[in-house]
């Protein structure tokens, strides 16, 4: 039984008692508790069921390396799966539930696959799960949903609040132990910018609960004097509950801070994300006990004996009355000590080695305890909680010879330096022979931008496993206990037999066995990659923390090949898990991401406009009247439109001044046609094309002056257009005399449309508009009404139209204006819709539907804007190539559906046979479909092979499900053919 | 995520604020180019493990664009210069070549 010691306990306030439930229960702890120390002091040893098998499972450390205690906490929207027991600080009033069981915690239904083990063997799924081809969806794939899956999701969105922020340093400390803290000193004291933190709450590390001297005084003296001088350091930034998460590219590290994880609600951030730039990260991130495997190594009361130490010195803690210790090392004997010196009973210490003779050892027989040298555990009795351990020889095959009663086992199977941080941007490990570790190799280090080291290591996390080796890493003097070499030994016993091997886990979190790493190794499984993914070893939440040394060490033994040659698998950042509200910090809701605004867009607002989103602009789709369906106000804004007079707010078109001596040369290489030749005062459409020859953007551009011109460019185009043109100004002809600005946001525009337009714009006065003053594709400027205009007779839906340019400052004045002047000619707003339906009923294209980076001008029929007097321009040479001179390439075509109806978006043509895939040959494709109101029946674009060549040809296209639609071929134009709306 | 220093307004910023380009100092062919030129012009691109040329652009900075020679397998960036040259500074050639021997040179 764990239980609450009377006295010690020196990270908890007995001042401060805290109260919270386990699924339901209420249970006491103290301020300074972990739920797992508070969970323990309640007597509550088992807290979840483990994934696969749903066996029983405890606490088994007190820290980030935790892979059974993980609990549901919180309710409702601040419900969170998964959180660690041993990480997570209690708090007043938490709720806590265990996971992965059904219907309770004490009565399981799914533990019968605990009994069932032997079909559940490595690669399960990938040997199970292969035929009958449908039973995967109707069968195997329900049922793995059901049961896939640790804890589960909240159902609410997240009420917190999660910030990022940025921080620059000469110098970051990663870990507050005594290490990290010497590391700072140095650097502090050597005037660098220095940030040290540390993932816990507390300073020190764990050398408080071990024993020591450092610089002549107890460790906890010494420490809190390093804290004291760190504090007084104006150049040293000190966090705790703050941990390097990952070490990425030229010095980045990912911070993550907990600020209100105990104080839910208090109105702070939840959590904040730090981005670090370090000049160099000093990794001080200490060292990881490993288990041993043993048959029943996971039953609740088996844990670290580091674990059982840290919760009798910092939380008065007792895991158990009777502790059997399981070593391979003379650490574990600390721990010995530890339960002594707090009244416990060690029956026996079960060491692997054939002889002890350390300080440590000596000292603990000294106290009267039992040590048996050269034994195993062959499998530990008891099922929800340790009873018993059987004890055996060491290098044997499992048979008992003695049977220990005790209720905690503490297990040691040496430790591994944390290398996480060092490993993530590139360090590389070396194999410590003698102590069976992996540690970070000194010459092969991660570099920086300067091709320079841009971490280096400290204390534990560098293998230093003694405190005086550490503190000589800082020639600091320090002393602790001698410790004599441990046995490499990673399985209890060296010859455990079928039956022990199944019950001997690796992987606590992801139930993978010694028996399951020795099959894949059995069925080929040479790479540890592989191995890994084959029986998910290593692969859950705690990232095989505790798991991987040990389960490349089993799989080196089946291989044959030491450890080394077999290598580790890849450490990847974060460390531990951090919460996706980090991540995304700020930027949800209405701060996803910013929103372009024209200046008329609170008039769209007020007029209920419904929204299509263009780039990061939200231009208004239509405008739906009361009781009116989009569909039906898209028709009526054509209708009306094409009648009387619409109005666009065209705010969002690309306007790219281009102006210099070269300007004329400039664009008559961006443009397929001649720009330089265009006279001031006119207007010409133009394409542009990429260097493969494809259609990229297009617009009507105005020569403003002698050497000045304005080039349109669609909307979600203008700043990749204007890029576009400083990458050629600056990289190839950066001895033009050019210059290009964007001044899309600096200008409004208003499209008047319609055969009324000009008895609109003449209600305003000023401006000449008629025809002869202003004729189709010219532009000119002056007062229009109050406003500054600049007015291109320039149409895209075949209308008489004007886009009206006023200064941004104007544009809501001006649209208001024409609103009220236009009210007894019938004028209404119209939106993108109505827009791209009246361009299509012209055949105009649109760079997007009609161009998908495959299509040159070519094939849309667009040959007459390709200059051929020109020597050169951005595409030429491409479209010389074979493939693009081919006759026989999809072209652009009208298509009228015979019996009237809609082709569904995306529809190709099929034609006869199907090509090396077994795949339906296609002759064409829709790229623009809509119900044409002008028309009255269904209109499409498409490219077809040889379109243009087959008019008046009914071809079919896929309709929905397996319906297919008969459309004749015709000319891209539906509307007006000879255009003699646009030119009145 | 990378840092770099843009040449032009001579700020050191983080990735995010700049747009890659690809390879740098290709030679544009145009018309009148034969196919195996202007093939590789446009398809044909560097892509070592080691010193590589390419083009960035401070786009959420000063604008410009620039060059850099950067290390593809360590990332060491070797240095930066200003995108109006057909070639890489002959100081700075000198430089990767003294911190790479076995680098075969810029051609």
């Amino acid at each position: 039984m764990s239980t609450r010691l009377a006295k010690g306990g020196r990270l908890i306030d007995r001042a401060k008692p805290l109260n919270f439930t386990f699924n339901g229960k209420p249970m006491r702890g103290f301020a300074g508790d972990t739920l797992a120390s508070a969970l323990l002091g309640a007597g509550q040893v088992m807290v979840g069921r483990s994934f696969k098998y749903h066996r029983p499972r405890g606490i088994v450390a007190s820290g980030a390396e935790e892979p059974n205690a993980l609990v549901g906490l919180g309710r409702n929207a601040r419900f969170e799966p998964d959180q660690r027991t041993t990480t997570t600080e209690l708090f007043e009033g938490a709720e806590t539930r265990s996971q992965n069981h059904w219907p309770s915690l004490d009565f399981d239904i799914g533990e019968i696959n605990d009994r069932l083990y032997k079909f559940f063997p490595a690669g399960f799924y990938y040997k199970t799960f292969m035929a009958p081809r449908a039973a995967w969806k109707h069968l195997f794939e329900p049922i793995i949903r059901k049961s896939a899956g640790l804890g589960g999701v909240p159902k609410e969105a997240d009420p917190d609040r999660y910030e990022q922020a940025y921080a620059h340093c000469d110098v970051l400390v990663a870990g507050g132990g005594v290490a990290g803290l010497a590391a700072a000193l140095r650097e502090g004291r050597a005037g660098k910018r220095v940030w040290l933190v540390e993932q816990s709450a507390h300073w020190g590390g764990r050398t408080p609960v071990d024993d020591g001297q450092i610089d002549g005084v107890e460790a906890e003296d010494w420490i809190a004097a390093a804290l004291e001088e760190l504090e007084s350091l104006a150049n040293v930034t000190m966090r705790t509950r703050f941990m390097a998460a990952g070490l990425y590219d030229h010095g980045y590290v990912i911070g993550y801070e907990s600020v209100a994880d105990a104080t839910p609600g208090d109105g702070r951030p939840r959590h904040r994300l730090w981005r670090i730039r370090a000049g160099l990260t000093i990794t001080a991130t200490g060292a990881i006990e490993r288990p041993l495997a043993f048959a029943g190594n996971d039953v609740p009361g088996v844990m670290l004996a580091s674990a059982v130490r840290d919760y009798i010195v910092n939380w008065a803690v007792s895991p158990g009355d009777r502790t059997v210790i399981v070593t391979n090392n003379d650490d574990a004997y600390r721990t010995a000590l530890a339960l002594l010196d707090a009244g416990l009973t060690v029956p026996t210490i079960v060491d692997a080695r054939e002889e002890t003779h350390g300080a440590l050892p000596q000292e603990v027989k000294a106290r009267g305890v039992r040590v048996l040298e050269g034994r195993g555990i062959a499998r530990v009795l008891g099922r929800s909680r340790v009873t018993g351990v059987e004890i055996c020889a060491q290098a044997g095959e499992g048979g008992a010879v003695e049977t220990i009663a005790c209720d905690c086992v503490a297990m040691s199977g040496g430790w591994s330096p944390v290398v996480h941080l060092w490993s993530h941007c590139g360090g590389k490990l070396i194999w410590d022979e003698p102590r069976a570790m992996f540690r970070p190799d000194p010459s092969r280090p991660p570099t920086g931008a300067d091709g320079a080291a841009m971490a280096t290591v400290a204390g534990a996390a560098n293998g230093d496993l003694t405190l005086a080796e550490t503190m000589a890493g800082f020639g600091i003097g320090a002393c602790s206990h001698d410790e004599a070499a441990l046995a490499p030994v990673w399985m209890m016993p060296a010859g455990a037999t079928d039956a022990l091997r199944y019950k001997a886990f690796l992987d606590f979190q992801n139930d993978v066995k010694v028996s399951d790493v020795q099959l894949a190794a059995r069925e080929g499984y040479t790479s540890v990659e592989h191995t890994k993914r084959y029986t998910t070893l290593g692969m859950a939440t705690d990232q095989g923390k505790l798991s991987n040394i040990n389960g490349l060490a089993v799989l080196s033994d089946a291989l044959g090949q030491p450890i080394p040659a077999t290598g580790t698998t890849t450490f990847r950042p974060p460390y531990t898990p951090i919460s996706l509200g980090a991540i995304t910090g700020e930027a949800r809701g209405d701060l996803f991401q910013p929103l372009r605004r024209t200046p008329i867009q609170s008039w769209h607002e007020a007029q209920g406009a419904h929204w299509e989103p263009v780039g990061h602009w939200r231009r208004p789709y239509c405008y739906p009247r009361k009781g009116e369906s989009h569909s039906d106000a898209v028709g009526r804004e054509i209708t009306n439109t094409r009648k009387n007079v619409g109005m666009l707010d065209a705010s969002t078109l690309g306007k790219i001044v281009v102006k210099g001596p070269d300007a004329g040369r400039f664009l008559d290489m961006l443009y397929t046609n001649m720009m330089s030749t265009l006279p001031v005062g006119k207007c010409r459409y133009g394409l542009m094309c990429n260097e493969n020859g494809f259609l990229m953007d297009d617009g009507v551009v105005a020569r403003l002056s002698e050497d000045m011109w304005l080039c349109h460019t669609t909307s979600g185009g203008a700043d990749r257009i204007h890029g576009w043109m400083e990458d050629w100004l600056q990289c190839e002809w950066w001895d033009w005399k050019v210059y290009v600005a964007n001044l899309t946001e600096q200008f409004a525009q208003i499209a008047v449309v319609g055969p009324k337009a000009r008895a609109l714009l003449e209600r305003l006065g000023g401006m000449d508009v008629s025809k002869e003053a202003l004729p189709f594709m010219h532009w000119a400027e002056g007062k229009l009404g109050d406003f500054d205009a600049r007015i291109f007779r320039i149409s895209f839906s075949g209308e008489l139209s004007y886009e009206i340019a006023v200064p941004a400052s104007q544009g809501l004045a001006l649209w208001e204006t024409l609103m009220a002047e236009g009210e007894a000619l019938g004028v209404m707003p119209y939106g993108t819709e109505a827009l791209h339906v009246m361009r299509a009923e012209k055949g105009f294209i649109m760079i997007g539907d009609e161009t998908d980076g495959t299509v040159i001008p070519q094939d849309l029929g667009l040959s007459w804007a390709i200059s051929k007097k020109k020597a050169d321009f951005l595409g030429k040479r491409a479209q010389e190539r074979s493939h693009m001179t081919d006759p026989n390439r999809w072209k652009l075509v009208g298509l009228e559906t015979l019996d009237g109806s809609v082709i569904p978006d995306g529809s190709h043509a099929p034609a006869e046979g199907y090509n090396a895939n077994g795949q339906r040959n296609t002759q064409g494709r829709v790229t623009s479909t809509y119900y044409s109101p002008t028309i009255g029946k269904g209109i499409a674009l498409g490219l077809v092979l040889n379109g243009p060549d087959r008019m008046g040809e009914v071809i079919e296209f896929t309709g929905e499900g397996e319906t297919q639609i008969k459309a004749r071929i015709v000319e891209t134009c539906f509307y007006d053919k000879e255009g003699e709306k646009q030119d009145v | 995520m990378l840092s770099l220093t843009c040449p032009c307004c001579g700020i050191t910023a983080e990735e995010t604020e700049f747009a890659p380009g690809g390879e740098a100092h290709l030679k544009r062919f145009g018309p009148g180019s034969s196919d195996e030129a202007f093939e590789g012009y446009l398809f044909a691109r560097k892509n070592p493990k080691g010193v590589h040329f390419e083009r960035w652009r401070h786009a959420y900075g000063c604008g410009k664009w620039f060059l850099a020679a950067r290390c593809t397998a360590t990332l060491e960036v070797f240095g930066t210069y200003p995108a109006q040259t057909t070639q890489p500074p002959a100081e700075l050639i000198a430089k990767i070549k003294a911190k790479r021997p076995e680098w075969e040179g810029w051609a």
